[in-house]
């Protein structure tokens, strides 16, 4: 195995989650694209800890503290994206325009 | 590329990347909402098995357990609340002008983090160590305890967090009876 393959599979995907934030309508599918990019760099952090033999397991570790922070992550953002659909009855990200000139 | 293909792990990955690329484009592109989660559930599958590759253990059941098994039911649970049109729809995305757009920076994008890996990494070789779920413990518990305690706290900020945003006002409540 080489290192590149995983780094730029994880390259691929994060372009991909990119696409996705920029493209979607939806703010549920903004986010399900988020997690795509936290996923890729999860991807990342093990295959460096795996390259660098780290003693301390710094990338598995840091590889673990990226899920619990996209778990709170969307556990918040989902919370916001329900509060919007309750006052505006849309949850397309074009329309939360209020503070638009 | 004769080498690299006489590995076996190396057919395991090709597969598995395979799958993910595919499954990665359906989430971005899926007109259906509960197909792009779906589609998530198998790029995220697809992750833990590079994870087992590389022999990070610990890892692999994190993402299956807390990725799979709880961040997926709650997007689920927010298509339902904010009523998502759930079947297919063409109103998930911005316009074809963005479309193109977006595809012009997420490539540009790949192309750049690409050219800097084959760059910076060329043919470096990478071997799985198997790290097992107490020495992560160890770790954790030693040197990360920090680091570990702040994630606690910012996970019990999410929760309330969360409760405070999403439940009803009170007053909202007492206007409606």
């Amino acid at each position: 195995m080489i290192l590149n393959q995983f780094l730029i599979l994880g390259a691929f995907l994060f372009s991909l989650g990119m696409y996705g934030v920029l493209v979607r309508r939806n703010a549920v599918l903004v986010l399900l694209s988020v997690e795509l990019m936290l996923a890729a760099v999860n991807i990342n952090l093990v295959a460096f800890d795996a390259y660098l033999r780290d003693a301390i397991a710094g990338g598995q570790i840091f590889a673990l503290f990226v899920i619990t922070v996209a778990a709170a992550e969307v556990g918040i953002g989902l919370a916001i994206v329900l509060l919007i659909f309750r006052n505006r009855q849309s949850a397309n990200v074009d329309e939360m325009d209020l503070m638009k000139l | 590329m004769g080498d690299w293909l006489s590995e076996v792990a190396n057919w395991w990955f090709a597969a598995v990347a395979l799958a993910m690329g595919y499954a990665a484009y359906r989430v971005v592109t899926s007109a259906n909402v509960v197909h792009a989660v779906l589609a998530l559930v198998a790029t995220l599958g697809g992750s833990a098995v590079l994870f087992l590759l590389l022999g990070a253990e610990f890892v692999v059941w994190t993402v299956v357990l807390v990725y799979i098994g709880a961040v997926i039911v709650l997007f689920l649970f927010g298509i339902m609340i904010t009523r998502a049109p759930l079947g297919y729809e063409a109103e998930l995305d911005h316009p074809p002008k963005t479309k193109a757009l977006a595809a012009i920076v997420a490539g540009a994008m790949f192309l750049l983090i690409g050219w800097t890996l084959v760059d910076a990494f060329g043919t470096e070789e990478v071997t799985a160590s198997v790290t097992t779920v107490g020495d992560i413990g160890l770790q954790l518990f030693g040197r990360f305890v920090l680091p570990f305690e702040v994630v606690s706290l910012v996970l019990l900020a999410a929760l309330i967090g969360g409760i405070v945003l999403a439940r009803q006002d009170p007053v909202d409540i007492e206007d409606q009876r």
